[in-house]
């Protein structure tokens, strides 16, 4: 049994952090909680399931329809909406949560359109089959995500730490009225940290819809696992969230096998590890308190 | 006594187009029932009221002190489940359940207050909104007792007669909104709360240097939600006749924030004019849905039908249509729709800071030039 909760702690661990870095990114750039974070996975894993389902195309394309359609439709949202009304922190809010529940009409009708119901569908494996290592049954797909997240991971280290954009995004995420002092456009690092916000919710999709299937309203619960996770890391702290992600997966997979209600109870336990760790240290557990922010 | 009132109402409520369309709406709520004898619409503005004192609940709290709470559902479900509770396992009536519930959601404002103090911004937010998903949790897994996730039915409504349930939700409301407004005015006299609620919103460091007792006014402030959400919870649980965990649920929070952003954030009548705004859409869609069908039965046109049929499939799906409405709104009146409509009819005089009407040239008061 251990086997098996290391496996999906790692393999939805991954999952998580990659949706994390994402929220925590535009998070700690623009100061914007996008709501709508995980319902851009909802919409990468139904392109991804429409294409390769419905119009019988083959997967690379699909996929990469997927991310590149569902990037560029959240850098046309942040440019042309969440910009707008960026400095009303309680607009933000509101919009993205409108953003994603017209997303997830949007899926819901086109799904009543071509399948005829929007109960769970389910899509077929990245690459499918079973492996053995060391006597233990692995699904290929586990290992894809934790490969693609393991890549992904490093990518994106070297470009915030060695790339002149990667230190200028940080610049920002330090305190966006300096940065621009020293001529870093400000609004261009939104742009462009909003847009590797989204391609990694796409990427998340991509890997997790095989496992998950597809279903309009599948949005929420992501959502406020990537919130907990988030917190329980630290807002704006990409190191915390890979390791808050790991962390709330294994207190997910541990409730769920070790208590008989734990179907019921795996929101409860993640909740309370958060909880937890928000009274022992008020700024999660790798958080940046800006001096404003500071009690 | 009588001549105060009527010259309050002369003086400070007639000048003021803001204030008189706040007078004729409550009005016209209270004689509806001469009006129409429909009962949907009168269930619709029954359940619309006790949205109303949610929503004015979480302006108070959110809005007015700036503890953002994700989790005002918590509230609403936990007086919800204590009267429904109480009455499955000691019989009570309506009048013991409601105070209990609301006592119980007092308690759960408190409660969620001790964490909630060391925590502010999007850290207090999602602390909030953890406990009620945490509390559905624990009702799920304990259905024995709980009922799970169909919950208990068969609590007894509040009057006989949906007319007297309408009187007495409508009294409730009206009074509790008055409540809530004089505890968060500002430039009340009497009554400092609302001052002070302003005070810790904008700089709590400051208001605890000006000697304000900020935890004692958080705590204040949570209990003061509490109750009302509470009563909000407890009244809906008797005019449903059941409760389940769907009082807890996210969307009830979010609906919350919905009503009040829209209508406009620190402004108790925002939360009204959202309410009454956007719950029709959501309460009426498939009434509307019914009528358009009926409609084209009767048709033999068929682009009419067609666009009656496009028309028809959109009023399916209300969520659609409330968010493309929110996102317009928001863009074009960012402060919410309330404060956008005030701020074009009225107009702050700018040397006594009493309101005017915007069409006139000079304050009613102290006839500085207004423009």
């Amino acid at each position: 049994m251990a086997e098996i909760i290391a496996i999906y702690t790692l393999a939805n661990g991954g999952v998580y952090a990659l949706l994390a870095i994402g929220f925590s990114l535009i998070f700690g750039v623009a100061r914007v909680i996008n709501m709508a974070h995980t319902a851009f996975l909802m919409l990468a894993i139904y392109i991804m399931f429409y294409l390769m389902r419905i119009q019988g195309w083959g997967m690379f394309e699909a996929i990469a329809v997927a991310v590149v359609g569902v990037t560029l439709l959240g850098l046309l949202i942040y440019r042309f909406i969440i910009n707008r009304v960026r400095e009303h922190h309680a607009a933000v809010l509101l919009i993205t949560i409108a953003i994603a529940m017209i997303l997830e009409q949007f899926v819901s009708w086109n799904m009543m359109a071509t399948v005829g119901t929007t109960d769970m569908q389910m899509i077929q494996k990245l690459i499918p089959g079973y492996i053995d290592i060391f006597g233990v049954r692995v699904l290929i797909q586990h290992l894809v995500i934790l490969g693609a997240t393991a890549v992904i991971i490093i990518i994106l280290q070297l470009l915030l730490t060695k790339t002149r954009m990667g230190i200028a995004i940080r610049a920002t995420a330090q305190d966006a009225e300096v940065a621009n002092l020293m001529g870093i456009s400000a609004s261009r690092i939104l742009l462009i940290s909003m847009g590797i916000a989204t391609f990694l919710a796409a990427v998340a999709g991509i890997l997790w819809g095989p496992l998950e299937g597809i279903r309009p309203g599948m949005w929420g619960n992501p959502l406020v696992i990537t919130m907990v996770i988030v917190v329980l890391g630290g807002l704006g702290s990409i190191k915390g969230s890979i390791i808050g992600a790991f962390i709330i997966a294994l207190v997910q997979q541990l409730s769920m096998f070790l208590f008989t209600q734990g179907g019921y109870l795996v929101t409860t336990f993640v909740l309370l590890a958060m909880v937890i760790v928000l009274v022992v240290r008020p700024g999660g557990l790798f958080g940046i308190m800006l001096e404003e922010e500071r009690l | 006594m009588l001549r105060r009132l009527f010259k309050n109402f002369r003086f400070g409520v007639l000048p003021v187009p803001g204030r008189v369309i706040a007078v004729i709406f409550f009005v016209l709520l209270f004689i509806t029932p001469l009006l129409t004898k429909n009962s949907i619409f009168l269930d619709f503005i029954i359940q619309a009221n006790i949205l109303v004192i949610f929503a004015v609940s979480w302006d108070l709290l959110a809005g007015y002190s700036g503890q953002l709470n994700f989790g005002h559902a918590l509230f609403f479900g936990v007086a919800a489940y204590g009267s429904g509770l109480l009455y499955d396992y000691l019989h009570w009536q309506p009048w013991a359940t409601i105070p209990l519930g609301i006592l119980i959601a007092v308690a759960a404002g408190i409660i969620t207050c001790f964490p909630a103090l060391r925590l502010r911004g999007p850290y207090l937010s999602l602390l909030t909104l953890a406990f009620p998903l945490m509390l559905s949790g624990i009702i799920i897994a304990l259905k024995d007792y709980t009922g799970g996730e169909e919950g208990i039915s068969g609590i007894p409504a509040l009057a006989d007669t949906q007319l007297g349930e309408y009187f007495i939700i409508l009294l409730v409301m009206t009074v509790s909104v008055l409540i809530m407004w004089k505890l968060s005015d500002a430039g009340s006299k009497y009554i400092r709360t609302g001052l002070i609620f302003h005070a810790i919103r904008e700089d709590e460091i400051a208001a605890r240097a000006t000697g304000i007792n900020t935890i004692r006014y958080k705590l204040l402030a949570f209990a003061i939600g509490g109750f009302f959400a509470g009563l909000a919870g407890a009244l809906f649980t008797h005019v449903a006749g059941t409760v389940s965990v769907h009082t807890l649920a996210l969307t009830l929070s979010f609906q919350a924030i919905i009503y009040v952003i829209f209508g406009g954030i620190v402004s108790i009548y925002g939360a009204v004019v959202g309410v009454y705004t956007l719950y029709p859409l959501i309460h009426f869609s498939w009434l509307a849905q019914r009528r358009i069908e009926v409609f084209i039965k009767t048709l033999s046109a068929t682009p009419l039908v067609d666009f009656l049929q496009g028309i028809r499939a959109i009023i399916g799906r209300p969520e659609l249509v409330l968010a493309v409405l929110v996102i317009v709104i928001l863009l074009f009146m960012p402060e919410g729709l309330a404060v956008w409509i005030r701020d074009k009819i009225e107009r702050e005089c700018p040397r006594c800071k009493l309101a005017n009407a915007a069409w006139r040239r000079e304050c009613r008061a102290c006839s500085a030039p207004l423009r």
